[in-house]
């Protein structure tokens, strides 16, 4: 690749929860069928540190058991245990300790007893890094939010925790602000090949057709070489259509998450964190609107946002599993 | 626009400084192709990795804008220029486009040029034609014609070279202040036509020529003498340009009956086919006769990258190539680019494709310029036969 900088590399297991009905998940393995060729191919603890080692990167991500978080029941306990176990192989097997990080996963679906069980387990480990795995998968956001709070509360404080798959700009800064620190998401190139930008308001859909008129930049905020050069109107003739219009926006988005990261990193380190969420969110939520989980979650972290919520609203979200019981609901 | 003949070379190849713009482009040159004034996958921050100022003449279909903008937004912004970001570089603009605009001579009729095109079937009116270039403001500009197929009836040739006359005087008394227009010629496969239209077009007040209706299913053979029909009735001063020749072969053939300037959509075609061109661009390996044949297929002037033979390849796609691609990447990391699908393969191949054919163009000038251009392009259509 010649890539001088970092590198991530994940174990192969997302594919088990992306391609499941092509799975067989053992206590050996995981046993796929090969979309190439249609062979089945057993992928290993072992053989998953073995291909990363080769590959070579600097950070390489544990072979765990990994669920859907809309799938209940035993298997979902099933899988952390098979996740502690298999971190022992791993580890095991791993012959690069020196050269490439090796992060243990989160697993435990959203029950908080198993997610707590296996954080123990793997902080016994003593992993250079630790990544809240099994989320990002279409749970709902109250959910989401108090798993990452969960997490991050009882990692330690001087490693790393990575989100995996996430993700969103808003999701982002929520869990930043409850202590993650590494994410990854196929979101931002993904959008931009649907004809979607990223904004500080949200999205922007360059296939609109009102696009084909605004003559402004996708985001006049924005240093990148496409805001600085491009207009709406150019981009919308493109995108859908011609390769190049997936490569500005994807340009475009991925400098936006950049710089969203920048700014989080410097507003944290000035002290100015509080200030920056909030500023974050009034762009997003201009009304006051800012949806219940993200509150919740704020209150949790202790960042006070009470200065962009609109007073006295209680916003229902579509899929809210709500732990407040009848009478708390009636006190808000 | 300013065009110079600087040094001839046996027969009618001819090397020249064509003063475009902001630019000083060395003849023959080639246009690059675009896509709504982009090329297909190089990315805008990439193209100054290309050498410069041979890079920096593209070609423009005008007609690719219709699909989703507005003429009128386009001169609100500003012209191409400004829509598309590039300040460094000039637009020819050409109404076909080889690759996705193509002539459709049986829907053509007296009020307009049929296109084919991704947005469908479009009738193209001079008076529109000229709308479209008054806003997008290219530096320079050829006029709408009426391209028809080697294999149309005489009326119909004839037909065509009349209306494409008649549109030439339209455009030209519509002309935009700015820009440097080009006259098209057409004839279809007939010298008598070619001859005709050429004479008449010789006449108008244009800055160079635009040798259309190539390309179109004429076969290598019959061309020569179809351009030379053409040429030798045009004055030698004034620039000549063509499109639709793609091949090395077909380049040297129209540079030895003295065109200056083409389009060509070779390089798109290679880079979709996972296509690299390697053939030498040293003339001391084009001479050598010592040269072992590669076993890998049968094409010695470009290798298909998708070749599994190519998978552990740790070399560039040729050896001490200065361009991105080759510096910075291997054979084998094209090949698994190209198996995984990854868009990279293409901006990776069109960087390097582009690279070398503008090395070949290079090649020629300096084959003209040391009067030795007949024994280049003899040596070099035999050695690649």
């Amino acid at each position: 690749m010649n890539w001088p900088r970092a590198l991530l590399t994940d174990s192969g297991g997302f594919q088990m929860v992306s391609l499941l009905h092509l799975a067989d998940i053992t206590e050996k393995g995981v046993t796929f069928q090969s979309p190439v060729d249609g062979k089945p191919m057993l992928l290993t603890p072992e053989e998953s540190i073995q291909i990363q080692n080769k590959i070579g990167a600097d950070i390489i991500m544990a072979l765990d058991d990994v669920v859907k978080t809309t799938i209940t029941g035993p298997r979902i306990e099933e899988a952390m245990h098979r996740t502690l176990r298999w971190i022992d192989r791993c580890i095991a097997a791993h012959k690069r300790p020196h050269d490439q990080n090796l992060f243990g996963i989160v697993q435990g679906g959203l029950d908080p007893v198993l997610r707590d069980i296996c954080v123990r387990g793997l902080v016994d480990r003593n992993l250079p890094g630790y990544a809240i795995g099994g989320l990002a998968g279409g749970e709902d956001k109250d959910s989401f939010w108090r798993v990452v709070a969960q997490c991050t509360a009882t990692l330690p404080e001087d490693k790393p925790r990575y989100v995996m798959g996430v993700g969103y700009p808003l999701d982002i800064v929520v869990c930043s602000a409850l202590g993650a620190d590494m994410y990854d998401c196929v979101y931002p190139t993904r959008t931009a090949r649907f004809g979607t930008a990223i904004v500080p308001e949200g999205v922007l859909k360059l296939k609109h057709k009102a696009m084909a008129e605004d003559t402004r930049p996708i985001d006049p905020t924005c240093a990148c070489m496409v805001c600085k050069n491009y207009t709406r109107a150019y981009i919308h003739s493109l995108v859908t259509k011609d390769a190049m219009g997936s490569q500005l926006l994807s340009f475009h988005n991925l400098y936006y998450m950049m710089q969203l990261s920048r700014n989080l990193h410097s507003s944290i380190v000035q002290g100015k964190f509080p200030e920056f969420v909030c500023n974050f969110l009034q762009k997003m939520f201009p009304k006051g609107d800012i949806p219940e989980w993200v509150c919740n979650a704020m209150e949790v972290a202790e960042i006070d946002i009470s200065s962009c919520c609109a007073p006295f609203r209680y916003i229902q979200a579509t899929k809210v599993q709500s732990n407040l019981n009848e009478d708390e609901i009636q006190a808000v | 626009m300013k065009f110079v003949v600087k040094a001839w070379s046996n027969g009618g190849a001819r090397a020249g400084i064509l003063h475009l713009g902001t630019s000083t482009i060395d003849t023959p040159s080639l246009l690059l192709s675009t896509r709504k004034g982009l090329p297909h996958f190089i990315s805008p921050d990439l193209l100054s990795c290309l050498p410069a100022p041979e890079s920096r003449l593209l070609h423009v279909s005008p007609l690719h804008f219709l699909e989703g903008l507005s003429m009128k937004t386009i001169s609100k912004i500003g012209g191409l220029h400004q829509l598309l970001g590039l300040h460094d570089h000039c637009f020819v603009a050409v109404p076909r486009d080889s690759i996705q605009c193509l002539p459709e001579a049986n829907s053509t009729n007296k009020i307009g040029a049929s296109f084919e095109t991704p947005c469908g079937r479009l009738l193209i009116k001079p008076v529109e034609y000229m709308e479209m270039i008054s806003s997008t403001r290219p530096e320079l500009w050829a006029t709408l014609a009426d391209e028809v197929p080697a294999w149309v009836s005489d009326k119909r040739n004839k037909t065509s070279v009349d209306r494409t006359i008649k549109w030439l005087d339209e455009c030209i008394s519509i002309s935009p202040a700015s820009g440097a227009v080009f006259g098209a010629i057409v004839g279809g496969s007939s010298l008598e036509e070619r001859r005709r239209c050429a004479q008449e077009v010789a006449t108008r007040n244009v800055s160079g020529y635009w040798v259309g209706g190539l390309g179109l299913g004429e076969s290598m053979d019959e061309r020569p003498a179809l351009l030379n029909a053409v040429i030798e009735a045009l004055p030698e001063e004034k620039p000549r340009l063509i499109c639709g020749l793609g091949l090395p072969e077909e380049i040297l053939q129209g540079i030895a009956a003295g065109v200056d300037i083409f389009e060509s959509t070779y390089i798109y075609h290679l880079t979709l086919g996972g296509f690299a061109l390697t053939f030498p661009l040293d003339r001391t390996q084009i001479n050598a006769s010592n040269l072992v044949p590669s076993d890998v297929g049968s094409d010695p002037r470009k290798i298909n990258l998708r070749a599994t033979v190519f998978r552990k390849d740790t070399t560039s796609i040729v050896e001490g190539c200065t361009c991105y691609t080759c510096r910075n990447h291997t054979r084998a990391y094209i090949n698994h680019l190209l198996n995984v699908h990854e868009m990279l393969a293409q901006i990776l191949l069109e960087i390097h494709n582009t690279h070398h054919f503008l090395g070949f163009f290079r090649l020629i000038r300096d084959a003209i310029n040391a009067g030795r251009f007949e024994e280049f392009r003899r040596e070099f259509v035999q050695r690649w036969r």
